[in-house]
């Protein structure tokens, strides 16, 4: 295993960049529903309601943290922290431009893998420490939901890494000069998606957490800045899926020179939020169990064909 | 195969797309404290007691109004002025109670109390939402007119017999056999 750290200085930008960016999407997806709902959205506190994550973070901070009576603390209060770790951590070998990142590992792919599996833990303890009817409903959805889907994400991941030949992440992006993967891996992608959504439950897969039947599922029972940081964190996970489509599929930071990479970057994962945003818009919840039949007998067989067709092409050329 | 394509992908490729086609269409909000609604004159919005043409309260303090109402907010108390009309002592709508239902301007023989499209309601002190009669009287005569109830009924006011009122034919003396 080898890697190299990038400088303090980049680390930090990165991480104060990744924190705002999610915080901010709390607007972004507010307006961006409105613009499709035929509705006007948060536009009062600030230019174009900018400063509602201000708002929104002052109202947080300053609200009652109450932590139930019934519940467990230590579990209750380390669920949180998991996912916000857990995620931040999932940044440190996204390769956000050239030189900029925080390490250039080269088993970036099985760290990010690796990471999204702790997840599960956060929602786990999450939903069995509050001692709650609905949490420990959401947290058993939620554990199942990323458990099988982490399983297709993964599959679909190494037609990539078959095609480079790497699980360097910064090697990834370099191997799409000539053309994306998106057009070799389709199959791949879209599996990739799908489970991407899954695995950061943002709807139409937000089973766990669906509002109108198991209240707010694994964090019913949290309040004050501890709501925030399972809120945030899945905004980070939005942001950390769309990176990750960006940089496996769709060339990283490459682009024609006339903007330099990391807009390039910024405008390629911009574009998945906000289709993230509209899938939420449009599409509706499945089942749960409808989400689990069609994930272990549709996604799974489709994904491990796409492997074994991609390995036997591969071969073949060689 | 067909079917599940059919219905798991390309319904929802339309839909998402349909639901994209949204963007262009101008949103429906109206920023209220800037840009005021059209606000219909049969709005049932704020209570207030009119006036007859003449300048007079409308109000006889029949009470029917506070019998009417489903939450008990309106409470007015009956007084007689010398020339025999009767008007209300004191006439007290607890707007805080107030479902603006409507059922006392249906009451209202004389179309005294009337609702109107005004809706800015809100106070800081909950007493304040307590309206005496000074502050629900108006100048004028509301949504009717013409109406002027001493002028149509048959009771005896000073200055207004018997039989002198509009179409009202002059009283039968039941006591004469010659008709």
């Amino acid at each position: 295993m080898t890697f190299e750290v990038g400088s303090g200085l980049s680390i930090g930008a990165i991480l104060v960049t990744v924190i705002i960016v999610a915080a901010m999407l709390i607007w972004v997806e507010r307006r961006l529903l409105s613009l499709w709902q035929e509705r006007l959205g948060p536009n009062r506190v600030g230019y174009f309601g900018l400063l509602q994550v201000v708002a929104d973070m002052i109202k947080i901070f300053t609200k009652e943290d109450w932590i139930p009576p019934f519940a467990d603390k230590f579990s209750f209060v380390l669920a949180p922290g998991i996912i916000m770790g857990v995620i931040l951590l999932s940044f440190s070998v996204i390769p956000f431009a050239p030189g900029v990142g925080v390490v250039d590992s080269n088993i970036g792919v099985l760290f990010i893998l690796a990471m999204a599996s702790l997840g599960a833990y956060s929602v786990m303890l999450g939903g069995l420490s509050s001692n709650n009817k609905y949490a420990l409903l959401g947290a058993l959805r939620a554990t199942a939901q990323m458990i099988s889907y982490e399983v297709f994400m993964g599959i679909s991941m190494l037609g990539v890494v078959a095609l480079t030949g790497s699980f360097n992440l910064r090697e990834i992006v370099l191997a799409q000069s000539d053309g994306w993967y998106v057009i070799p891996q389709f199959v791949g992608f879209v599996i990739f998606l799908i489970a991407g959504i899954a695995e950061s439950h943002r709807l139409p897969f937000d089973i766990p957490e669906a509002e109108q039947e198991i209240c707010s599922g694994y964090h019913t029972e949290y309040s004050g800045m501890k709501f925030g940081m399972f809120f945030v964190g899945e905004y980070l996970g939005l942001v950390l899926i769309a990176s990750l489509i960006t940089v496996l599929f769709f060339g990283g930071w490459l682009g024609p020179a006339f903007l330099p990479p990391i807009v390039w970057f910024s405008i390629k994962v911009f574009g998945f939020i906000a289709f993230f945003i509209l899938l939420r818009a449009a599409v509706p919840r499945p089942r749960y169990d409808q989400l689990m039949s069609y994930g272990w007998l549709f996604l799974l067989p489709v994904s491990l064909i796409n492997l074994l067709v991609t390995g036997a092409i591969i071969l073949s050329i060689q | 195969m067909y079917n599940l394509i059919k219905d798991t992908l390309i319904s929802q490729v339309v839909t998402l797309w349909q639901v994209m086609m949204h963007m262009f269409v101008k949103a429906d909000t109206v920023e209220y404290p800037e840009e005021m609604p059209y606000m219909f004159p049969r709005w049932r919005g704020r209570i207030i007691l009119s006036r007859d043409p003449d300048g007079e309260e409308r109000c006889v303090a029949c009470n029917l109004c506070a019998v009417a109402c489903p939450v008990d907010c309106i409470a007015l108390q009956k007084t007689e002025d010398e020339e025999g009309r009767w008007y209300p002592e004191f006439f007290r709508i607890n707007f805080s109670r107030c479902i603006m239902c409507g059922f006392c301007e249906e009451a209202c023989p004389t179309n005294a109390i009337q609702l109107t499209p005004d809706f800015e309601m809100a106070e800081y002190v909950r007493q304040d939402m307590v309206w005496e009669k000074e502050d629900l009287l108006i100048s004028g005569t509301g949504k009717y007119h013409d109406y002027n109830f001493y002028r149509v009924a048959g009771k005896k006011i000073g200055g207004k017999d018997k039989g002198e009122a509009l179409n009202e034919a002059v009283p039968v003396n039941v006591r004469s056999l010659l008709p």
